[in-house]
């Protein structure tokens, strides 16, 4: 048979790879500075686009999007060239994916920076972008199955499966989570409210984690391994049922991220179920992976490689481990809203994501410029400095969680609350600051990785177009007693509709009955669309990202109820476009905390926190008491509100502003009883405004009347 | 103000349940199956497919 030669497009994959280490360390750079504002609220600079609440948004898209998500990139094309054994199928379609993607990432870090935000966790970005990630995306998925299509080998490698279903499942998501109403070219509402957005966003996000942080990856190892250590995967029929189990139980288990809210029962149960049967899959992925090694642990005491592979399939085993656990209700009732939670993605981001991706990056550099690595030495270096980061990363988070839940939960004997919520605060900062330790170990690796890469780079040159060579693929005469997987195997289409069908199934069954019964949802009478104000107040709320730091959800627990007041009912939020639950309590939650305090008690705490609580690590919100009220917007997002079902009466938009103007005075009237002048129109009395009324609509009725519809 | 019987007030709920717990037990015992009858020398070619 005649062999064909070709070439491997190499280009594309440097040009990912060194996105991929740029974006590390920014990224990390930004975690890193948000770790530090924790014990030193003065890093904010008191500016609004270094504040906590817009810099974390970065920090985690930055990793997720930008460093994984080029990481991912860099290693899907390197290794889908080489399965197919052919070239991309488009160049042209290469770059658009490369360029579109690094545009899209500058674009987030402005607008996030700016304050452009959804208000729903890691998927931040505003309708525009969204858009452009669809056609990106599609720009990439034609690319993928065209090159699949072309291919010179008979058999999809269990690698490129999994390239398949997260390809397929992340435009789902993607879709389904981003249906938003414009307002403005960058402010939109989304689409649900209240309980059902909770439900669709942490669907959403779980998934990311299951599909953009874990399946592409594990397909990467599927492939980086083997290689690197020179021998086949340890069981390839594992591998299949791997594949299989893990994409079919992943996509069910996003409601364990609201266990104890207003999320119906059923739906929590559902989730626990699932997160738990995840163990199998998950574990049967990270012994695969384990017992490549079987026999070549030698090699792993030599090469960087290995030694950065062993630890990050270790990191994904405990993560699976424990994400199970975690969705236990009884567990998520002490680790949920605390640092426990952020230690575990940790585990998952610094250990598993993050080595498996300075494993490829060590594989791919040597190779790609026909060299050896600059320094093993150096390399080595680096692993030490990641592992020991992860470990000061991890282990005090897991103590701040652990110590921190524990205090909220103690009574005195008398049966009062042991703790004030400040307390509990300043109790853990010690592990705050050898948190930021660890970052910066970890991010002194990626430098001196970056460092080694470079050289290696200088010392090589570059392979642009690597030459290969394969017979063509002919068309088999049907053999007629063949397993139908093999044939799947052969059929990629087939692949990604059955794998489609596979995560729809889980999306459907948990989505469509909570839309279903949305009539059903007990809607609380005294329960009121917000005034304009407060509209905008909650805009601004949403815009300096306070839900990063706040939850709104006060869980049925004695010591929730005692220290916020009522826990929260599903019909408290069905105005709440986008909802703001929140997934962590750096400060109380604030779902009653409408009527709790004067208004000059939050202009002065919003000018200065540590003036109204010392000890305080809230970032002061200077601006808010200059900054003026963007009026001009209130009529097309009272107009928006009520597109979406919210009751305002007819031509309220005309009359919204001048409603707006008679409260804002109001506010600012009783403001200057306690001598605070302010004008009536700053942005400081919109946010006084939403934050004396949240939660307070249950409060006003005695006796909360449930009304079916 | 109970959240928990949201799902009965749909007509015929009990299938959504049943059809997909029928389909991933049936797709799972065949995958398995094929898994577990598969020629040992195809999965062998197949599984070293990146080392060539």
């Amino acid at each position: 048979m005649q062999v064909e030669k070709f070439c491997y497009d190499n280009k594309i994959v440097k040009a990912f790879g060194y996105a991929t280490v740029i974006f590390a360390i920014v990224g990390m750079l930004a975690g890193l500075w948000v770790a530090i504002q924790f014990y030193a609220p003065a890093a904010s600079l008191n500016l609004a686009p270094t504040t906590f609440g817009r810099l974390r948004p970065l920090h985690t898209n930055a990793i997720i999007f930008a460093f994984v998500g080029n990481c991912i990139f860099t290693g899907v094309y390197y290794s889908l060239q080489r399965l197919c054994k052919t070239r991309m199928y488009s160049d042209k379609l290469s770059w658009f994916h490369f360029w579109g993607w690094q545009a899209i990432i500058a674009a987030a870090a402005i607008t996030l920076l700016l304050g452009f935000t959804t208000g729903k966790e890691y998927a931040e970005l505003e309708w525009p972008i969204d858009i452009a990630i669809a056609i990106v995306w599609i720009a990439f998925g034609i690319n993928l199955f065209g090159t699949i299509l072309k291919r010179r080998e008979k058999h999809l490698y269990v690698a490129i499966w999994f390239y398949i279903a997260t390809w397929v499942t992340v435009a789902m998501l993607h879709i389904v989570n981003s249906f938003e109403i414009p307002v403005t070219l960058f402010k939109s509402y989304s689409w649900y409210a209240g309980v059902q957005d909770a439900l669709v966003q942490w669907w959403y996000g779980h998934n990311a984690v299951a599909f953009f942080l874990t399946t592409p990856i594990l397909g990467l190892m599927y492939y980086f391994l083997p290689k690197a250590a020179n021998r086949p995967v340890y069981s390839y029929r594992l591998s299949i049922i791997h594949f299989w189990a893990l994409i079919f139980i992943y996509i069910w288990a996003g409601p364990h991220h609201l266990l104890y809210t207003s999320l119906p029962d059923w739906a929590q149960s559902l989730g626990t179920v699932f997160s738990i049967m995840l163990i199998a899959p998950s574990w049967g992925g990270m012994l695969n992976g384990l017992f490549t090694l079987r026999g070549a642990w030698d090699k792993v005491r030599e090469d960087p490689v290995l030694k950065f592979m062993v630890v990050a399939i270790t990191c994904y085993g405990m993560a699976t481990f424990e994400g199970p656990m975690l969705s236990l209700k009884s567990v998520n009732a002490i680790s949920h809203f605390t640092d426990w939670t952020i230690a575990h993605v940790h585990i998952g981001g610094l250990g598993w994501n993050g080595f498996m991706a300075f494993a490829m990056l060590y594989y791919l550099v040597p190779r790609m410029w026909g060299t050896n690595l600059y320094s093993k030495k150096l390399a080595t270096n680096h692993f030490w400095l990641g592992t020991i980061g992860i470990i000061l990363y991890a282990v005090p988070l897991y103590w701040a969680g652990f110590t921190q839940s524990l205090m909220w939960k103690s009574f005195t004997p008398e049966g009062q609350l042991k703790f004030q919520f400040l307390e509990t605060v300043t109790n853990i900062i010690p592990m705050y600051i050898t948190r930021s330790v660890g970052g910066a170990l970890y991010l002194t690796g990626a430098v001196l990785m970056a460092y080694n890469l470079y050289k290696t780079v200088r010392q090589g040159e570059f392979i642009a177009n690597e030459e290969a060579e394969a017979p063509p693929l002919i068309k088999e005469v049907k053999v007629k007693k063949e397993y139908w997987h093999r044939l799947l195997e052969r059929k990629p289409v087939t692949m990604l509709v059955l794998s489609l069908i596979v995560v729809a199934i889980g999306g459907i069954i948990e989505l469509v009955p909570t839309f279903l019964v949305k009539s059903n949802i007990p809607t609380i009478a005294s329960v009121k669309p917000y005034t304009p104000l407060e509209l905008q107040g909650r805009d601004i709320y949403v815009r300096e990202g306070c839900y990063t730091c706040h939850s709104q959800m006060i869980r049925p627990f004695r010591d929730e109820v005692a220290r916020y007041g009522e826990y929260s009912k599903a019909g408290e939020f069905v105005y709440d476009h986008p909802f703001q639950w929140g997934s962590k309590r750096t400060g109380p939650d604030l779902a009653r905390e409408g009527g709790k305090y004067p208004d000059s008690w939050h202009y002065n705490h919003m000018y200065d926190p540590r003036s109204m609580s010392p000890g305080s690590i809230m970032p002061q919100y200077v601006w808010l008491l200059d900054n003026k009220l963007d009026t001009s917007s209130t009529a097309s997002k009272i107009r928006a509100m009520k597109t979406l079902g919210v009751p305002y009466p007819d031509g309220y938009e005309k009359i919204a502003n001048f409603e707006l103007m008679k409260q804002a005075d109001s506010i600012a009237r009783n403001l200057k009883k306690d001598k605070i002048e302010t004008p009536g129109d700053a942005e400081i009395v919109a946010l006084i405004a939403y934050l004396q009324r949240i939660g307070r609509d249950i409060k006003a009725e005695e006796k909360t009347k449930t009304v079916m519809k | 103000m109970k959240f928990i019987h949201y799902i009965e007030k749909i007509a015929g709920v009990d299938i959504y349940g049943l059809i997909s717990l029928l389909i991933f037990v049936l797709f799972f015992t065949v995958m398995v199956t094929w898994v577990f009858r598969a020629d040992k020398k195809k999965i062998k070619e197949m599984s070293e497919i990146p080392l060539h």
